[in-house]
């Protein structure tokens, strides 16, 4: 590891280096950028998959053990990333259950880590969204003698815009995330080499316009997923979605 | 009235080729529900016969709501039972039935899809859609939010989206509560059309002269009890009880 001994002067020539690398659309950045989203928004999709129907069904069912499912999906919101990565990589490793599909090290691999560590998220919050929109809609449905799918799908789509947010808060979730990328991916170049796992070693050998170029480009992610999350608000309220 | 003009009832018309038994006489027997420890709905015994408009009348809070929430089989009375033609109360029996809430809980859409979603899950005709839309005069907002509706607008929506069911039974919660006198006259005229149609109406009403002008019955509840029950000329003429006649009077009745 270099001795942190950067002038002032050199970090902002780093840091002009950076946004010069960005601006050209330097290859290797890119490449990293892409895979970076790839795993992430395949995750996103993923989780949404399992944590929309999933929290939906315990927003509108009465079942013993639900104050139980609540308690457990509150608390795996908060999984901390690198106990998901430990966790799938002991499933994943040659002596692990599922060492024979071989899938450690690779984008798979992440997606997988990346999936465990959001679906929570999005099944808590979506249960949230969805409950409180049923709590106003339950009297009516139950006048229309609705199904119950009729019902969940009914609520699904009237609670669109909020549970758009809650997916994009799963997606910044999982591409801001570097512990359990940097486990089971193993941040090898040009395979699962994704943006945080990039910066941390680009940084740790002193190579900052690399580190600072990406960390520029996760920033705009981040600010465009909250600009994005704040015109579906904005959207939804002039329609009186929300 | 003929069927020409009232296009999307033809429902009714196929519902009566393959006979259904018919929803009505209704019968409540002791009906009771608590609610903080009080009987807001107190051994309730109400008869509703075959055809007509009956008017609930009764100060705040008298119970009026929940009791047409009880009749309607939204939920189950801690004492007592309604029967409808012999039948207990059971999901069939709601589904021939339709409540417009005291205040409409409508969906986040546009005025249109609110319809749409009925007619679809109710399996009715989608092209119902623009004569309920005009029968309540909202023709030219099927496209607005729903939610962004005027008050009273929401309540015609509300309305539309009940007929839309092709109801046996309509209970109506204070539907012209927040209506301008040209909205109230359209819906009076639907509720007459519909009980001439043959539609069973049951509205709750703070209207006095609503109530004289539509129902062939008035029903006064007073704390949770029906203080009387009588046609609306005798009710009207003489009340019996004396809460009525000081509601009639507009003293206040505690
Ligand atoms: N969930 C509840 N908890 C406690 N009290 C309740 C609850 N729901 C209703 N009540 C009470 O039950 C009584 C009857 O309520 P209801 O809504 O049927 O009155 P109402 O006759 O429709 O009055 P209004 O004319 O104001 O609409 C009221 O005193 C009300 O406060
Ligand atoms: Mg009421």
């Amino acid at each position: 590891m270099r001795e942190a001994t950067e002038s002032l002067q050199d970090i902002a020539e780093a840091l002009r280096l950076a946004v010069s690398l960005v601006l050209s659309g330097d290859a290797d950045l890119v490449e990293i950028v892409v895979l970076s989203l790839r795993v992430s928004l395949t995750a996103t999709a993923v989780a949404c998959a399992i944590g929309l129907p999933l929290g939906a069904l315990v927003a509108v069912a009465r079942f013993p053990g639900r104050g139980t499912a609540l308690v457990v999906m509150n608390a795996l919101m908060g999984l901390p990333p690198v106990v998901v990565g430990l966790i799938v990589y002991l499933h994943l490793s040659r002596a692990g259950p599922l060492g024979f599909l071989g899938l450690l090290y690779t984008p798979t691999a992440m997606i997988v880590a990346q999936t465990i560590l959001i679906a929570p998220i999005v099944a808590a919050l979506s249960r949230q969204v969805l409950e409180d929109l049923h709590d106003e809609y339950a009297a009516q449905f139950r006048s229309l003698c609705l199904t119950r799918a009729q019902v969940v799908g009914a609520l699904l789509w009237d609670g669109r815009y909020a549970l758009m947010t809650v997916a994009l808060a799963g997606f910044g979730r999982a591409v801001a995330e570097v512990g359990a990328v940097m486990i089971v991916g193993g941040n090898i170049d040009h395979l699962t080499r994704v943006m945080t796992t990039a910066i941390a070693l680009e940084t740790s050998k002193g190579a900052l316009p690399m580190a600072l170029a990406l960390g520029i480009v996760l920033m705009a992610l981040a600010l465009g997923v909250n600009a994005a999350v704040h015109g579906l608000r904005a959207s939804a309220v002039r329609h009186a979605y929300v | 009235m003929s069927d020409a003009a009232l296009p999307f009832l033809g429902g009714r018309a196929g519902a009566a080729a393959s006979p259904r038994a018919p929803l009505l006489p209704m019968r409540a027997r002791g009906l009771t529900l608590r609610r903080g420890g009080v009987a807001v709905v107190d051994r309730i015994d109400l008869d509703l016969g075959l055809r007509g408009c009956t008017a609930i009348l009764g100060p705040n809070g008298a119970g009026k709501s929940l009791l047409l929430r009880l009749l309607h089989g939204l939920e189950p009375p801690e004492a007592g039972a309604v029967t409808w033609n012999g039948a207990p109360a059971s999901r069939e029996v709601t589904a021939r039935q339709a409540l417009v809430f005291q205040t409409p809980v409508l969906l986040r859409r546009s005025v249109g899809a609110n319809l749409d979603f009925v007619l679809r899950a109710r399996r009715r005709d989608r092209g119902l859609r623009a004569a309920l839309l005009d029968r309540v005069g909202l023709g030219d907002k099927a496209d607005r939010p729903a939610r962004l509706l005027s008050g009273g607008e929401k309540q015609r929506l509300a309305l539309a989206r009940a007929l839309a069911t092709g109801p046996d039974v309509l209970f109506l919660d204070e539907p012209t509560a927040s209506l301008d006198p040209g909205s109230v006259l359209m819906i009076e005229r639907i509720v007459r059309e519909e009980a001439e149609r043959g539609t069973r109406l049951v509205i709750v009403t703070h209207d006095v002269a609503q109530a004289r002008r539509l129902a062939d019955d008035v029903v006064f509840l007073h704390r949770g009890r029906v203080i009387e029950h009588a046609p609306t000329d005798t009710f009207f003429a003489a009340p019996a009880a004396e809460a009525a006649r000081d509601f009639l009077a507009g003293r206040i009745v505690l």
